[in-house]
């Protein structure tokens, strides 16, 4: 028998606004328990919720990146069950008119694209933390929080494998991080995904019962939990039983999935419209000024490297496929003329080294500056390619300056050829039976001689000079 | 001097003739609690600061509007620094960090805020007999009832403790109690006086507003509650005029609207006589009676008793014991807190509307109540709309007759709640209505009901002056009519 999947994703993204949904309090990340906190978020008696235009721009551009429609006249709703890191005892949030409806997002996997359908995304209010591990038997809440701005994306169940969720995720990440909606940031909780799974005999045309994976904030485990639980519900399925429609939770250590709650145990949330707050009306001025604001996105961006940049293609995909690394190359470029240069020493040794340690460029001590400098040095050839990676590497620990290092270390290319050329002499008449051997034919030699010349200056030969002087000497 | 049974109106004149100093007053008012306690209207005191405000205005003279009129706010108003309870055991130890804007307000124009008054918990009863605190007593019997939600409010109006209070009305809730205290209630427009502060109940039904003795003085106090207010997004920014403006407009040709629909059969005939004899009263100033229908007013109260307890539920699910309020001592596990909380913390009644407004929001039962409720809801809206093409005001009795017994509607909720049988439909459509004092039956004031189109106070405040200025019935008290 074979199976097919289906999954549909509902990822949360936290909006970087500067304040909460719904109240002044600070969105700020990190801060001492409790201490962004302010009436409403704390749901005291007698307040009331005033919804942040900011978190609807957001959520605007995010919708007309995908091609979504926007919703101008938007509504919230409430949506009611206890929980002690819920002050209000309800969640403020948009069940039956959400801001964006119906977009769609691209996402490449090993070797093929596919379109993923975006259902809704909606405007919600993140709750407060539960500390379970802190307090010897009781447990802390912590609101800092409590009325963060959520957009709520939630595909259509037209994901396939575990693989294209996680492609999809990622494209997700890039999008909202493109829009500069969200920090994208995964360790912070600043997405975080629930995953519906369920199964079904190739070829049928009904869904099979899906269960709810919750809460999965990792590209890692996003692609664990799916294969996990397409293999329990198989299982479950051929020993003759059937898949109960339930929420799981994933546990990364054990790598297993675990029942939380099942349907006849799940929350009655008694959505009703949300009587404190009017319907968000967004005019069309205000829709066309956000159109207009919306940035250059990635694909965009690589189409626009290859054809008016001349980059290769597989170099603008992987320039364009982060941010960080695309405000890079755009910023280094204003420093330089020579883009392509850039582009080969992104792609190649800035990007080894931060595979090397595990960052983005934007955490390392390369700014766009000194970048734009250093390659500006090998093209105007007073630095070589060779006495370019150790620069490099020097400010990858220090951030040092470029031409501080070049002076300090002396680093500046030979150029005079009398004195390369009186290098060069040395070098031959130091090494007879080499020579003796390479006008014999030994031809692979010549590599010797440079190497030669390149160590009695340190690799600050200018290697295209040495070249040309070896050839016309050892003639 | 004295200023029991006073008017703002006149304690500000005392005042401004120096007949009376503002410390005088302060004192006199506790004065006036203490001898009054058995009347139980006030939950919480705030002697020390009145005293000390007095003390200060003694030293300056003010302008303010209402500098150093003794007021009695309704404790659904937080309070800063003063335990706020909504009448209910699971407030009973809460102190606000914040006021309410109406109190903000109130406070600026100069009053000073004598105490917290008793109410139904909650504001949900129409007898104040749901208080945590005990019941209200109405100062015009032993053992009548004041009406509710504000009848602590009301009754210290009444007993002539304070010439005004804060009040709000859900569903009849500044009226009723108005009108079985003989005292004038306003509830003004939805939206017209900020929710900021005020402990929600049904959150799109409730409104703060004046309570005091006269039309007049009611006018004054809502000069200085209502303002819009960032803080409260369904706070309307239309204009606020000034309410005294048009207290002594004519009104002569003016139109009174008269529900045909309204069955007054089911009324004592005292009720109807001392209805329809106001009701000449105004024509004999020139005002013009006309017929008009309301077809679903009948559907007000199944209409309200789906709505209100369905946003209830949900906004009483704060009160959960884990941020603020009282939390049950030693549950077990998370899930007892929340039960004993819950089941220790709120009476009777609050209990019984969570109960309806949570099954009313229940999955499958949504449509067939909340949101067919909403519907008759925009129906009866419509009914005034087209009703206010062609008159002024609409009146009605206030109430079906006047104070009860405490205990007398026995155990059938059903009874109580069709005491706002005619205040409903105004807190549903959202619009401007009044109680004001209109007979005595055994001794025992009743009220008439005016209700206005939206956004027309003045109007409402207008025929009620009118009809001050030609009857007595807001100066009786119970030891007689005041002087």
């Amino acid at each position: 028998m074979t199976w097919d999947t289906v999954i549909g994703l509902e990822i949360h993204v936290q909006l970087s606004t500067k304040s909460k949904l719904f109240s002044g309090g600070s969105t700020e990340f990190g801060a001492e328990s409790n201490t962004h906190v302010d009436l409403i978020d704390m749901g005291l008696p007698g307040v009331l919720p005033v919804a942040n235009k900011e978190a609807f721009y957001k959520a605007i551009r995010f919708g007309l990146a995908t091609g979504a429609n926007i919703n101008q006249t938007s509504t919230f709703d409430r949506k009611n069950y206890f929980y002690p890191d819920l002050p209000k005892g309800y969640q403020i949030t948009q069940m039956t008119k959400p801001i964006v409806e119906n977009g769609s997002i691209k996402i490449v996997t090993d070797d093929s694209e596919k379109i993923v359908n975006i259902t809704r995304a909606h405007l919600e209010e993140d709750a407060g933390k539960s500390i379970h591990d802190l307090f010897d038997g009781e447990t802390g809440v912590d609101l800092n929080r409590a009325g963060t701005p959520l957009l709520e994306i939630v595909s259509e169940p037209e994901i396939s494998d575990a693989k294209e969720a996680v492609a999809y995720f990622k494209a997700i990440r890039q999008l909202v991080t493109f829009l500069d909606i969200c920090d994208g940031n995964m360790a912070q909780g600043s997405m975080r995904c629930d995953v519906n799974v369920s199964i079904k005999k190739s070829g049928d045309t009904e869904l099979g019962t899906r269960a709810e994976l919750k809460n999965i904030n990792s590209f890692k485990f996003i692609e664990k939990a799916i294969n996990f639980e397409i293999d329990r519900q198989i299982r479950v399925i051929e020993s003759g039983e059937s898949v109960v429609q339930e929420t799981r939770l994933y546990d990364s250590e054990k790598n297993e999935t675990r029942s939380m709650r099942s349907k006849e145990e799940a929350n009655d949330y008694r959505y009703f419209p949300c009587p404190d707050l009017l319907p968000v009306v967004i005019s069309d001025k205000e829709l066309q000024e956000i159109k207009e604001s919306l940035p250059e996105l990635p694909e965009e961006k690589e189409m626009r490297y290859i054809r008016e940049v001349g980059l290769e293609e597989s170099e603008a995909k992987i320039i364009s496929s982060s941010k960080a690394m695309a405000n890079m190359f755009e910023e280094a470029s204003t420093k330089t003329d020579d883009a392509k240069l850039i582009a080969k020493w992104l792609v190649g040794d800035v990007s080894a080294l931060l595979n090397k340690d595990h960052i983005e460029i934007d955490e390392s001590n390369l700014s766009s500056e000194n970048f734009g400098k250093l390659i500006e040095r090998i093209s105007d050839n007073t630095i070589s390619g060779k006495i370019a990676k150790s620069v490099l590497e020097e400010i990858w620990e220090n951030g040092s300056d470029v031409d501080q290092i070049i002076e300090t270390k002396g680093l500046v290319q030979i150029q005079d050829e009398s004195l390369l050329k009186e290098i060069a002499r040395k070098v031959i008449d130091a090494n007879p039976d080499q020579v003796a051997a390479y006008k014999n034919g030994k031809d692979k030699l010549f590599g010797f001689f440079v190497g030669q010349v390149m160590k009695e200056t340190q690799g600050k030969a200018n290697p295209k000079s040495v070249n040309e002087i070896l050839k016309e000497l050892l003639q | 001097m004295t200023i029991k049974y006073k008017t703002i109106k006149e304690i500000k004149s005392m005042i401004s003739q120096n007949e009376i100093s503002n410390i005088e007053i302060v004192q006199e008012v506790y004065k006036l609690i203490d001898e009054n306690k058995h009347l139980n209207a006030f939950i919480t005191l705030n002697e020390e600061n009145s005293l000390k405000k007095a003390e200060v205005l003694d030293k300056s003279s003010s302008n303010l509007p209402l500098a150093g009129i003794p007021i009695a706010q309704k404790d659904l108003f937080c309070t800063k620094g003063i335990r706020t309870t909504c009448a209910s055991n699971i407030l009973n130890n809460f102190i606000p960090p914040y006021s309410a804007t109406v109190i903000e307000n109130l406070e600026k124009a100069g009053c000073i805020s004598i105490g917290k008054t008793n109410m139904d918990e909650f504001a949900m009863g129409s007898s104040n007999e749901t208080s945590f605190f005990g019941n209200v007593q109405n100062p015009w019997g032993q053992k009548l009832v004041p009406g509710g939600s504000s009848g602590g409010s009301a009754s210290a109006i009444a007993a002539g403790i304070v010439p005004a209070a804060s009040g709000t009305d859900t569903g009849g809730s500044i009226r009723q109690p108005a009108s079985l205290c003989g005292i004038s209630g306003l509830k003004p427009t939805y939206g017209r006086i900020s929710r900021w502060g005020m402990i929600a109940f049904a959150s799109s039904l409730d409104q703060a507003g004046p309570m005091a003795r006269t039309a007049e003085d009611c006018a004054i106090m809502l000069n200085e509650m209502c303002s819009h207010d960032e803080k409260d997004t369904t706070s309307l920014n239309d204009k606020i005029p000034n309410f005294e403006d048009n207290l002594n407009n004519s009104l002569n040709g003016k139109k009174i609207g008269i529900v045909k629909d309204l069955d007054l059969s089911s009324l004592d005939n005292d009720v109807v006589a001392v209805y329809e004899n106001s009701l000449k009263e105004f024509v004999s100033m020139g005002a013009e009676l006309i017929n008009i229908n309301l077809p679903n007013l009948s559907l007000s109260v199944p209409t309200y008793y789906v709505v209100a307890p369905a946003e209830c539920s949900s906004n009483l699910s704060r009160f959960d014991g884990v941020k603020f309020g009282r939390r049950s001592e030693n549950p077990k596990d998370l899930e007892e807190l929340y039960i004993q909380t819950r089941s220790e913390g709120f009476g009777d009644e609050v209990k019984r509307r969570i109960l309806i407004g949570s099954y009313v929001l229940s999955a499958g039962y949504y449509d067939a109540y909340y949101k067919k409720a909403q519907q008759v809801r925009r129906l009866i809206k419509n009914d005034f709309d087209s009703a206010f093409k062609n008159v002024d005001v609409i009146m009605t009795p206030t109430t079906r007759g006047p104070a009860f017994e405490m205990g007398s509607k026995g155990s059938d909720p059903i009874q109580m709640y069709l005491e706002d049988l005619f205040t409903i439909s105004a807190n549903l459509a959202g619009l401007p209505a009044m109680s004001i004092p209109n007979g005595n039956i055994d001794n025992k004031p009743i009220g008439l009901q005016i209700i206005g189109d939206f956004l027309n106070e003045s109007t409402i405040l207008n025929f009620a002056h009118m009809y001050q200025k030609v009857t007595n019935w807001h100066n009786y008290t119970p030891e007689g009519v005041r002087q």
